[in-house]
């Protein structure tokens, strides 16, 4: 926190703060605040009032049930299921994501002619939404209209693993970039050097530029992870939850809690996946912090 | 073997083009793997889909029908939600970009009462995607009678945290002697952000425009739960909503795909080092 606890530009200037400059800060700030008030922590607040309380079975009244909603619905088979859904499907994409990144930017990283066109080709998968990619994965999987004819997205084993497939491929885009730009930024005369040490390529990669990346792959598994346990889009498209639930993720309970009779239940796996998206936020501003510091010349 | 021995230089340099074609191999296979899936979807979009199963699913196109994307323009309502998303995405987009210019103005280049609690509350919203906030977020919509209203599509994304971080940093690279420059030159603090702040982060703030831009189009569980009527969808779910429909028609879904891919293609291909940069410092779901 050190870089945000010193004054901003002015660090000579020491002055007391000055009522103009104070209300020009404000001014400034107003419509964030705004944004963020109503549509972010206004509806936190809401989801804990939610939680303490418990409609009836038409949705048409609700009490005050305090903290027994938690330990009801969070220990439910539902939330946990959801829970587990969601995790595997990071389990899942995560790795994958990883080793596709790293496999595709290192061979793209070398001077050949026509590398450039890879690099595009490689970066193409950004260009598709979720929707879009689940849209293509319902052709090539389908097993009435698909290519491959399985009958992946029937087996209640298999389906989450089915649906997954078409993240792993609509997150290579972004995987590639990422980790193209860590190896970009690997400077040469540290590899130039374990040349003449004799290390052999592959011992280089391993001993000298993968340490290097560590910070890049920690980035990846962040966003990868959020991406993860926010899959939604996916689901709709290719399974609707099914088949006998087996596809029903976190998030996809909480937008089927909607109906009046479920309010608290939806609360309270929305703050389950508050406090699952939080963890992963807290590494993330870490990185975004740390990557500030060494910006700072 | 041949007879002649052959040199050191001459084995050296067999070796480094059979290096080469090897790289070139590789990349290829994995070029092809990358576009196999977009090329299925624009086979399956041009091919006519009973005679297409008739000949057993090809990996060519078969009886190219190019009415289709008319089909999934006018009949498929790819046209109205494409309106419907172009509409929203550029509201979003240029609500995030102004209002994080301007909160990062004040974080960068201003002193004010309670900036650290301020600062902290921004980050905090990392931590309330719209998945999290969902339920509250659409009553507050139904009570603000904003559902199936552009209001409503974009109001919660009209701030970015995200945003602010990026150009805060472009900011505070700017030398203080600047601002100090400036104000004895009678500037003040709009000119100052306008004049000088803002096209000295022409980087950042192009980078960021761009993967707000990505977010924006892309969204998915945002407008699905606020656009109860169908002329409300955006594209994706237009597109969504259309892959529901008969194996007769699927043609029609994957024309829709591709058509709502398109604004993407043309800003990877005109905005590729700002989106390469945008998604590197910050990714932003696709």
């Amino acid at each position: 926190m050190t870089l945000w606890t010193r004054a901003p530009a002015s660090t000579s200037r020491r002055r007391r703060f000055s009522g103009k400059e104070a209300l020009i800060a404000y001014a400034c700030l107003l419509p964030s605040i705004v944004v963020f008030a109503v549509f972010a922590y206004y509806p936190l607040y809401a989801l804990v009032q939610e939680a303490l309380r418990q409609s009836n079975s038409f949705g048409t009244a609700s009490r005050y049930v305090g903290f027994s909603q938690f330990s009801s619905v969070l220990s439910s088979g539902e939330f946990l299921s959801g829970l587990a859904h969601s995790a595997l499907y990071v389990v899942f994409t995560v790795p994958v994501g990883l080793v596709a990144g790293t496999v595709l930017a290192v061979s793209a990283h070398r001077r050949l002619r026509g590398i450039k066109i890879f690099q595009t080709i490689f970066t193409s998968t950004v260009a598709t939404s979720t929707a879009v990619s689940s849209v293509i994965f319902f052709v090539l999987i389908n097993p009435e209209v698909g290519i491959f004819r399985t009958n992946i997205l029937n087996d209640p084993r298999w389906a989450l693993l089915g649906v997954s497939f078409s993240s792993m491929w609509a997150n290579l885009g972004l995987c590639f970039i990422i980790v193209l730009a860590g190896l970009q930024a690997v400077p040469d005369e540290l590899i130039e050097a374990a040349t003449l040490d004799g290390f052999g390529a592959f011992r280089r990669f391993l001993r000298v530029t993968l340490p290097l990346l560590s910070p890049v792959y920690l980035f990846l598994i962040v966003v990868l992870s959020v991406f993860g346990f926010q899959a939604y889009a996916q689901i709709v498209v290719l399974t609707q939850g099914g088949p006998a639930g087996a596809t029903q993720t976190l998030v996809y309970d909480i937008f089927n809690s909607q109906t009046p009779n479920l309010q608290g239940v939806g609360a309270v796996m929305s703050l389950g996946l508050l406090v699952v998206t939080a963890m992963a936020a807290a590494v993330q501003f870490s990185i975004l912090q740390r990557r500030v510091q060494y910006g700072t010349r | 073997m041949s007879a002649v021995p052959a040199s050191r230089t001459q084995v050296h340099h067999v070796a480094r083009r059979a290096r080469t074609a090897g790289w070139y191999l590789l990349l290829t296979a994995l070029a092809v793997i990358i576009l196999f899936p977009i090329y299925m979807m624009v086979v399956r979009a041009l091919s006519t889909p009973v005679t297409y199963f008739g000949r057993g699913s090809p990996l060519y196109p078969v009886d190219v029908e190019w009415g289709v994307f008319r089909a999934a323009w006018d009949e498929g309502g790819i046209g109205r939600s494409m309106g419907v998303s172009t509409v929203a995405t550029l509201l979003m987009t240029g609500g995030q970009v102004v209002t994080a210019i301007l909160a990062a103005y004040a974080f960068a280049f201003l002193r004010f009462p309670l900036r650290r609690l301020v600062f902290v509350l921004f980050i905090g919203t990392l931590m309330l995607p719209i998945e999290v906030t969902l339920i509250p977020n659409v009553q507050t919509m139904r009570d603000l009678h904003w559902l199936n209203s552009f209001p409503g599509l974009v109001g919660p994304f009209l701030a970015s945290a995200l945003g602010t971080f990026l150009i805060h940093q472009g900011f505070r690279a700017i030398p203080t002697e600047l601002l100090d420059a400036a104000s004895l030159d009678g500037y003040g603090h709009m000119r100052f952000l306008t004049r000088v702040a803002v096209p000295l982060s022409k980087p950042v703030i192009a980078s960021f425009t761009v993967i707000a831009f990505l977010g924006a189009w892309n969204q998915f569980i945002w407008p699905e739960a606020v656009s109860t009527e169908t002329h409300w969808q955006t594209v994706q779910i237009g597109v969504a909503a259309l892959s529901a429909t008969t194996p007769d028609h699927s043609n029609i879904a994957f024309a829709g795909a591709i058509v709502a891919s398109l604004p993407l293609v043309v800003l990877l291909v005109a905005f590729q080092r700002q989106l390469v940069r945008g998604l590197t410092a910050g990714a932003v779901k696709g």
